[in-house]
């Protein structure tokens, strides 16, 4: 090799072809895309162009100050470590058969996300839809329970207990509103007197859980009937 | 000696030559970058060690959830990510500034000139990667994968790295001669296309985060290629300038190495989107990375066939050399793990090994298997030639090729076989979660014992490296080679 300008164009075309190819058309391709209505219809003025309804709803949703902070939570304890955030299609794995979702994630669900938190292990099982795998209040005692020690409600699971999270104190007249409820001779309750309260972290975290939920359609991916 | 003698001729490569005038050229070359390279070093060996601890604690929680389990800063998510960039970025790129621009400086014939700034941005280098790892500890990191720095670390990084990398580009500017040998244009390349990975993701990830999964598709370009131009191509200048060396036996073809180079700079870097295959990105970015994934075949198959015949025949003098025992294992398994890597791409291999643990055994073997023990095959070489002294003991130099050699074995094969199984589990929506998880338990815990062969290789090598940087009289008084067996021959 002695033509140096040869290796020097090489080296920089051969790193400049993906860049180009990878990043920058995949910027172009998807970086203008944006939250949409669930469904498209004809347009007023003509016909064969679809809009979005006015009025409807626009999906994926912004997550609330709570769960936003809750996101920050996840993201410094590493949870991706062990958790995917995508739902593959039907027939490719069994990611809907388990019920981690009711239809594939696509470009459009993850737009509003500054971090996006695809994930490439399942060490744990996808969160994609966690929250709406277990929703509302019952959700959250779940979530509360299963961050303080996995084993209270999921036994031989190989998650590790986030009980620095949440502390332990002496019960004062009645016991604290969100105080953990563990099932009854549970080994992981605390001596009587005291109670579990989730720190604010902990009910960050679990509040971004439970907007973790892929319970809408979008124009390309719509839930099946 | 003498029945192998005949095998160490003069070759046509005139950076091994016998002539007195070029090895005071490169002893020259050696004393300008001496201090700095030994600087590297021992960083390099120190982030292995402390890689190694965070690995440990990793490997236990994955099958002892509570173990250290009472303190935030030592979750397992803390602790997997301050492990992988204590290697990648405190193992990985020490040992890359020691070994890659120490065999720049030799192939260019061109003494380092300011050696002190090299220095000085070695030990900038190390105080912003401390910076990063407490930060990932306290909780300050991205979870963005292999990019975990903190933010407020990363600057200092980027300028480190440009005030070290910039003395290999140096070197080679002012190189000596007409010939410029592959390893050369390997270390040129990786030198200039980390940076620029690096700086592209962080500033469209972290910086100025671009719309939704574009930001995974930049994660995976740049993960995949930290690997496949950066490691690699340093792993394989180390290989390709040090198998001929030892063996005095040029490199088997020119034109095989030209076409290695060359296929793996144009399809390795549009490989790594295999990452998110069946993910929410467009199929025929997939497809391009499959299709890359898939040619990576060419210039793996090329390099295999260049070291072999070039080592061919000569196999007791590579099982007796330190540097070539680790050197060819290493070279191994980089045919191996590539191979292995082109069909993970498949859709229908990655549908089952995909988000499993099939894919942390690959990882190793790739970062491990090849890349690390490459470079430990490169110290082995270099540092006699910096102290000009022997390894002490070749008693340990042996308990450290077996103890990796045989820890990365046992990780690779049980994270693959317990990854494949758990990954078929986890398509078959009639087995339970749960179940899937406690039936990757029993490969957990080999990995866990393949930790500690590693350790005690690990230990082995700090050893042995520090009793020969601070040597005793008797370290210094030995004469001979340090060989790992008895006949004679060339180290």
């Amino acid at each position: 090799m002695r033509n140096m300008a040869v290796l020097f164009c090489g080296i920089f075309f051969a790193l400049a072809f993906s860049f180009t190819g990878l990043i920058v058309t995949g910027n172009i391709q998807l970086g203008a895309f944006e939250p949409s209505t669930e469904a498209l219809v004809p347009s007023d003025q003509d016909p064969s162009v679809m809009v979005m309804p006015e009025g409807d709803t626009l999906y994926p949703l912004k997550l609330s100050g709570i769960a936003e902070q809750g996101k920050k939570v996840y993201i410094g304890l590493g949870c991706l470590y062990c958790h995917s955030q995508q739902v593959r299609r039907q027939g490719f794995g069994a990611d809907i058969e388990r019920g981690w979702g009711p239809r594939q994630t696509v470009a459009r669900d993850y737009v509003r996300q500054d971090r996006v938190l695809l994930g490439t292990i399942r060490t744990g099982p996808d969160l994609a839809h966690v929250g709406g795998r277990y929703a509302g209040d019952a959700g959250r005692d779940w979530n509360h329970l299963h961050l303080y020690n996995p084993q209270i409600v999921s036994k031989g699971s190989t998650m590790p207990p986030f009980a620095f999270l949440y502390n332990k104190q002496e019960i004062i007249n009645e016991p604290s509103p969100n105080a953990l409820v563990f099932p009854p001779n549970s080994e992981y309750a605390p001596e009587s007197g005291y109670e579990i309260v989730p720190s604010r972290r902990a009910e960050a975290l679990v509040e971004y859980l439970l907007s973790l939920k892929i319970d809408y359609s979008l124009p390309e991916a719509p839930i099946p009937e | 000696m003498s029945d192998t003698s005949q095998l160490i001729s003069p070759s046509s490569n005139p950076y091994s030559s016998e002539h007195a005038s070029v090895r005071a050229e490169l002893s020259e070359i050696d004393a300008s970058i001496r201090t700095a390279s030994v600087f590297f070093v021992v960083s390099a060996i120190g982030w292995l060690m402390i890689g190694t601890v965070f690995a440990l604690m990793a490997a236990f929680k994955a099958h002892q959830p509570d173990f250290l389990g009472a303190y935030d800063f030592l979750t397992f998510g803390r602790v997997r990510s301050a492990h992988l960039n204590a290697m990648a970025l405190g193992w990985g790129n020490n040992i890359i500034f020691a070994v890659g621009l120490w065999i720049m400086a030799r192939l260019c014939r061109s003494p380092i000139q300011h050696k002190g700034l090299l220095l000085i941005a070695g030990v900038f280098w190390n105080i912003g990667l401390t910076v990063g790892i407490v930060g990932i500890l306290r909780g300050d990191m991205t979870s963005v994968e292999w990019l975990e720095i903190p933010q407020y670390a990363t600057p200092m990084l980027v300028v480190a790295y440009a005030l070290i990398a910039v003395w290999g580009i140096m070197a080679f500017r002012f190189r000596k001669g007409e010939h410029v040998y592959v390893s050369q244009w390997y270390i040129l390349a990786g030198l200039f296309w980390f940076p620029w990975l690096y700086v592209v993701a962080q500033a469209v990830i972290i910086w100025f985060p671009a719309r939704g999964v574009v930001q995974s598709v930049a994660n995976w370009w740049f993960a995949h290629n930290v690997l496949g131009l950066w490691l690699t191509p340093m792993a394989l200048a180390t290989a390709y300038y040090l198998i001929p060396k030892v063996l005095g036996r040029p490199i088997y073809s020119y034109y095989l190495s030209v076409l290695g180079f060359w296929a793996l700079a144009i399809f390795y870097n549009w490989a790594g989107v295999h990452h998110l295959i069946g993910g929410p990105i467009p199929v025929w970015l997939i497809s391009a990375g499959i299709v890359a994934s898939i040619m990576m075949v060419i210039p793996v198959i090329v390099v295999a066939i260049n070291h072999h015949m070039t080592v061919v025949g000569l196999h007791r003098e590579v099982w007796r050399s330190p540097t070539l025992r680790f050197i060819v294992f290493g070279a191994i398994s980089y045919t191996l793990v590539s191979l292995i890597g082109s069909t993970m791409a498949l859709r229908s291999v990655s549908e089952v090994t995909h988000f499993t643990h099939f894919t942390i055994g690959h990882a190793h073997h790739g970062v491990y298997a090849f890349f690390t023990m490459i470079m430990f095959g490169g110290v082995y070489y270099m540092m006699p030639r910096l102290l000009k002294r022997e390894w002490p003991s070749a008693g340990l130099i042996k308990l450290h090729f077996w103890g990796c050699a045989l820890g990365i074995t046992v990780m690779v094969v049980a994270l693959q076989t317990g990854g494949w199984i758990q990954g078929m589990e986890m398509n078959n929506p009639e087995i339970p979660f749960l179940e899937v998880v406690q039936n990757t338990i029993p490969w957990l815990k080999a990995r866990s014992v393949s930790g500690i062969f590693l350790t005690v290789g690990h230990i082995a090598f700090a050893v042995n490296f520090f009793w020969m940087l601070f040597a005793a009289g008797a370290v210094r008084a030995k004469q001979e080679p340090t060989l790992l067996t008895r006949e004679g021959g060339v180290a």
